[in-house]
């Protein structure tokens, strides 16, 4: 572990803290087993904070006395970007945000400008939506819990969670014809139909999945050490969540059964049977056991999408809506008002004026878009409610007083990417 | 009882607007003097238990050129508040809501950081996603999105690059 010192407690001392989310305790200097504080810096090139977050931590022995997150270093002014670039174009950069779930982000995105345009998606549409939200919500899911478990020891449990997401990657290859940063969603529905054969790769997929879940579980959930360094590490109560803007698993995890997937359907979510997986006492080790029963659940949303999906066969997957949505191609080739309305979307697609939010339970939290339209082609203002900036905010109150080595399991088990926190 | 409903309970003797949102949320409009305590009625008397987001639309070059939005959750009734509040331009400043919800303090400093607005009563507001002896506010509608190069800090940053390596300079010059 890289650790630079920087400092000592009695340089430090005459220089205030920059203390906002918690004070360092008085420091007794004439106990022998305390007495000298010790800055650290961890990242932002540190393999175990996920990305290039920067924790400053001043700790006394092993305990960390102060701990303050330091964000911004992928800052790439995303939501500047999407004032200039207009709302089509912007698609493409909703996929770099979250990176491990693109595609989650483009259903956010093209969902909140639809409620800005109220915009009717057809159902095969909303279908293949789900489909692919559940499938980007286990991608997420694995990532997780592989980076974790390998920052924990677990080297195996990396290999195992990369394999899955693997076949998911050739899954979304075969539909989107990208690997990564598929960009695969419009306003009004999704760029193309899915195939019945991806639709029959997806099922035999999700069919064997449910068994390689068993196998993860195997690796972890009864195992020593990680049931040691996660059991009671990081303890969230409900309060503390909702005090500190948590959502989605970390807040599951504590106990409330809230997920806007059944308490604000979207996509027609409300079609579809699964239940919350709700943690006990909200620690590190309820996080884990939270996110792997969601996977569970997603198979089994993603089983009943395949089977809705053979009734739909054929039917609409875009809004035939010309205001936004583009003419296929050839009709553009062979009709005049179809190449007017192409021309029209793709140099000026307007959307009413007016303020419009969505948010859907993606698998960091609640990840909205806040849009404000002035009439025109380009947006006012496009704010992106990160659900990671809210997990990484939350990183000060639980290592309160806590050991170093539980920093590891800690920022694991918030699960954020700095894509989405810096935006 | 409806959320409007609730809200109009809970926020006696303050005057507000209801104002129309695109996808039908529930939205206020107050005056930012009266924000602070609208947020705290809407915590306290109508149950709106987490705030989801705090940010600002610049309308430049219209006065007053902020508008500020907060959004609020509550779990309990399984609805969605938006607030706003007009910021004018010159000196840009709101009251903090961290004492209320301590999960919107990297919302404000995001807001502090992107749009220059001061919330005030905020004790560790200062830059969150750019470097922290940035000068400008990115956000804003003037400031250009292809940035603002011959910039004090940017200056600072060449400056100590060629105090490093004396070998850039004399190869430059």
């Amino acid at each position: 572990m890289t650790q630079a010192h920087l400092g000592h407690a009695h340089d430090r001392a005459k220089e205030p803290l920059q203390t906002f989310e918690f004070t360092p305790g008085e420091i007794d200097r004439d106990d022998p087993l305390h007495g000298e504080l010790m800055s650290l810096n961890m990242g932002p090139q540190h393999p175990a904070t996920h990305g290039v977050l920067r924790i400053k931590v001043v700790l006394d022995g092993e305990t960390m006395k102060y701990v303050e997150p330091v964000v911004g270093y992928l800052h790439r002014g995303k939501e500047k970007t999407c004032e200039t670039l207009g709302w089509r174009k912007f698609f493409v950069h909703t996929d770099r945000l979250d990176y491990l779930q693109p595609l989650m982000n483009n259903c956010a995105y093209a969902m909140s400008l639809e409620s800005l345009g109220v915009i009717q998606v057809p159902e095969r549409g909303q279908q293949i939506r789900v489909l692919l939200m559940e499938l980007s919500r286990i991608m997420a899911h694995l990532i997780y819990l592989g980076t974790t478990a390998i920052d924990l020891g677990a080297i195996t449990m990396f290999f195992f969670t990369f394999n899955e997401r693997e076949k998911i990657y050739s899954l979304l290859d075969a539909y989107t014809g990208h690997r990564m940063n598929n960009t695969y969603v419009r306003i009004g529905g999704v760029y193309a139909d899915l195939d019945e054969r991806v639709a029959r790769e997806a099922r035999k997929w999700c069919e064997q999945f449910p068994a390689k879940i068993d196998e993860f579980e195997k690796m972890l959930t009864g195992n020593r050490i990680w049931y040691d360094r996660n059991r009671d590490i990081g303890v969230l109560s409900i309060a503390q969540c909702k005090a500190w803007s948590l959502t989605g698993p970390n807040l599951r995890a504590s106990g409330l059964e809230w997920d806007l997937r059944k308490n604000q359907p979207y996509s027609g979510y409300e079609n579809y049977q699964f239940e919350i997986p709700i943690g006990a006492k909200g620690d590190c080790y309820d996080r884990y056991a939270v996110r792997i029963e969601e996977m569970r659940q997603s198979v089994r949303i993603c089983m009943q999408v395949l089977d809705a999906l053979e009734k739909t066969r054929g039917g609409e997957f875009i809004a035939q809506d010309r205001r936004y949505v583009l003419p296929p191609k050839d009709l553009v080739h062979n009709s005049m008002e179809e190449l007017i309305h192409q021309f029209k979307i793709v140099t000026d697609m307007a959307l009413p004026k007016g303020a419009a939010y969505h948010a859907v339970e993606s698998s960091k939290g609640e990840l909205g878009f806040y849009v404000v339209s002035d009439g025109t082609s380009h947006p006012v203002r496009c704010h992106i409610r990160a659900p990671g900036l809210m997990n990484v905010q939350a990183i000060p109150v639980l290592m309160d007083d806590r050991l170093f080595s539980d920093t590891v399991s800690i920022i694991g088990s918030l699960d954020f990417v700095m894509g989405e926190v810096d935006r | 009882m409806s959320t409007i409903e609730r809200i109009q309970a809970g926020l006696e003797g303050v005057t507000f607007k209801v104002v129309p949102s695109r996808e039908g949320m529930t939205t206020i409009e107050v005056s930012i003097t009266d924000a602070k305590e609208t947020i705290r009625r809407l915590r306290d008397a109508c149950g709106f238990e987490t705030n989801t987001f705090v940010t600002a639309v610049d309308r430049h070059p219209r006065e007053p050129r902020y508008e500020l939005a907060w959004q609020f959750l509550s779990y309990r009734h399984n609805d969605r508040v938006r607030v706003h509040a007009a910021v004018r331009g010159d000196a840009p400043a709101a009251p903090t809501i961290i004492d209320l919800f301590p999960g919107a303090a990297y919302s404000e400093r995001e807001c502090f950081d992107m749009f220059g607005i001061v919330f005030e009563g905020h004790a560790g507001l200062k830059r969150l996603l750019m470097p922290e002896d940035y000068d400008h506010f990115p956000l804003r509608k003037d400031f250009p999105h292809q940035g603002i190069e011959p910039d004090r800090l940017y200056r600072e940053w060449d400056r100590r690059r060629r105090e490093r390596s004396p070998i850039a300079e004399e190869s430059e010059s």
